[in-house]
């Protein structure tokens, strides 16, 4: 993935954007809930697909976004503006 | 692997049984160690490695083969320098050559904090045995004369540490040299053997669905690299791992030798001349999760314009070859060993960048784990419950990465 689109700047070089992290689910099966806080802290669902993640704009306007992408193939399958 | 190649091995392919005492997913490295390990101390030998290509054919293919035990904490220290140890008589005790050659490694600092931390270093090497000297710059000059202590103007060398026992072999005569070792003892290699699935009688893992058909097994471990996800979700166990990808590349050979191995953490690359003379350059991974193969010419732009600064003869090489793999970096940056939680399945993973170096170790205590069934000392750190109890073993500064 070399590009990424910012809902300010438009379309800006990867380097500029840092990864935020992908947007955690505990599975419902886990229902214990110190088994619920250390699977929020510590684990990744580590998905080969598509993933809803957080992109942050560090070297240019610092502006939030979520975006979903492909980890299978690095490719960005839609950018949305939600906040989570 | 080319049929040159299995000219000069003793590789005993076997057919398929449907039933081992062990399976290792993963005929890397790791996986083949384990075995060999569990063949010839243990006496263990009905053994089945499962790979989904060929032996080498992930990570193990595609390190940059650098050995060394300078880590930051002392459970790391130790393990890895007892890998350095196994690694220096590797060659004798398996007959096989490894290109196996101890050169020592610089790991330069460009500021005075990075001197504060090297100098902390340094002395928890040492202490845990894993010498480690702290030169200054023209001592480091003096030891590896290409070194630019200017850093090209923009990177001024203030001083580094030495190393002194930091190695480099060939990766994969290390896994041909545990691949032979264990066949030999009778171990099944199972190659394009994927697994899709693992076996299950109500909580217990009792052997894995592959391609070609279900093989059960009394323990099953995952020496899995990149993919250990995929493993860990077929028994519902969730791991701290993300998969990244890790680029590195050869320039073509370069005629003087670079007698030292030279690591950067400032500028987050490292390097280090092959038996052939080709200087081998890794940095650190990709910073967004990914499964993808895919090289890009942006990492061969920075990575070849920082290290320049330091090693300007490597301005002139041309580059040859550049290549990918995808490894599991574990949420503390130090590897994950041992039991899961589910019941017969066994996992070595979160090797990241740091796996090839761990290969005897990792090998060795895992073999012991499984034909004991008691962790080793030296594992019990590792496991995967350090999490749940808040003893992670953050290490993220040694690892190259940032």
């Amino acid at each position: 993935m070399l590009w990424l689109t910012c809902p300010n700047c438009g379309r800006r070089p990867i380097d500029e954007f840092a990864f935020g992290g992908e947007i955690p689910a505990v599975p419902d099966r886990i229902t214990d809930p110190t088994e619920r806080d250390v699977d929020y802290v510590w684990m990744f669902d580590n998905i080969e697909g598509p993933t809803t993640e957080r992109w942050f704009h560090h070297a240019g306007c610092r502006r939030w976004q979520t975006v979903r992408r492909d980890t299978a193939t690095d490719t960005v399958v839609a950018e949305t503006d939600t906040v989570h | 692997m080319n049929e040159f190649v299995e000219t000069l091995l003793e590789l005993k392919w076997h057919e398929p049984k449907s039933s081992y005492d062990v399976v290792i997913i993963g005929g890397g490295g790791h996986g083949l160690a384990t075995a060999y390990y569990l063949a010839t101390r243990y006496g263990i030998t009905d053994i089945a490695v499962v790979e989904a290509n060929y032996i080498g054919s992930g990570n193990s293919g595609r390190n940059t083969t650098i050995i060394r035990a300078n880590y930051g904490i002392p459970e790391s220290v130790r393990f890895y320098r007892h890998s350095l140890e196994l690694y220096e008589t590797l060659e004798e005790e398996t007959g096989c050559w490894i290109m196996h050659s101890t050169k020592g490694l610089l790991w330069l600092a460009h500021t005075e904090t990075a001197m504060r931390s090297e100098r902390a270093r340094c002395l928890l090497n040492t202490a845990c045995g894993a010498e480690t000297v702290m030169v200054t710059a023209s001592e480091a000059k003096a030891l590896c004369p290409q070194l630019d202590l200017s850093g090209g103007g923009r990177y001024p060398v203030v001083g580094a540490s030495h190393h002194v026992g930091a190695a480099s072999a060939r990766h994969d005569r290390v896994v041909w040299a545990y691949a032979q070792g264990a066949m030999r003892e009778g171990v099944h290699v199972l190659q394009n053997t994927r697994v899709n699935g693992l076996l299950r009688e109500g909580d217990r893992i009792t052997g894995v669905q592959t391609a070609n058909g279900p093989i059960s097994a009394g323990i099953v471990l995952s020496a899995v690299g990149g993919n250990v996800t995929t493993i860990a979700n077929y028994a519902d166990v969730r791991l701290p791992v993300r998969t990244h990808p890790l680029q590195a590349f050869v320039t073509n050979g370069y005629a003087q030798g670079l007698d030292k191995i030279v690591g950067d953490t400032e500028l987050l690359c490292y390097v280090s001349q092959t038996a052939r003379g080709q200087m081998l350059i890794g940095a650190e991974f990709d910073r967004q999760p990914s499964y993808s193969k895919q090289s890009t010419f942006d990492f061969l732009q920075t990575c070849s314009s920082k290290i320049g600064h330091v090693l300007p003869f490597l301005k002139n090489l041309r580059i040859l070859r550049q290549w990918t793999g995808i490894c599991d970096i574990s949420a503390d940056f130090s590897p994950i060993m041992g039991p899961t939680g589910a019941d017969g399945l066994l996992v070595t993973t979160g090797w990241g960048t740091w796996g090839f170096k761990a290969i005897p170790a990792g090998g060795a205590l895992m073999a012991e784990l499984i034909a004991t069934g008691k962790t080793p000392d030296m594992l019990k750190p590792f496991s995967l419950d350090r999490f749940a109890s808040d003893h992670p073993l953050a290490d993220q500064g040694s690892t190259g990465t940032r």
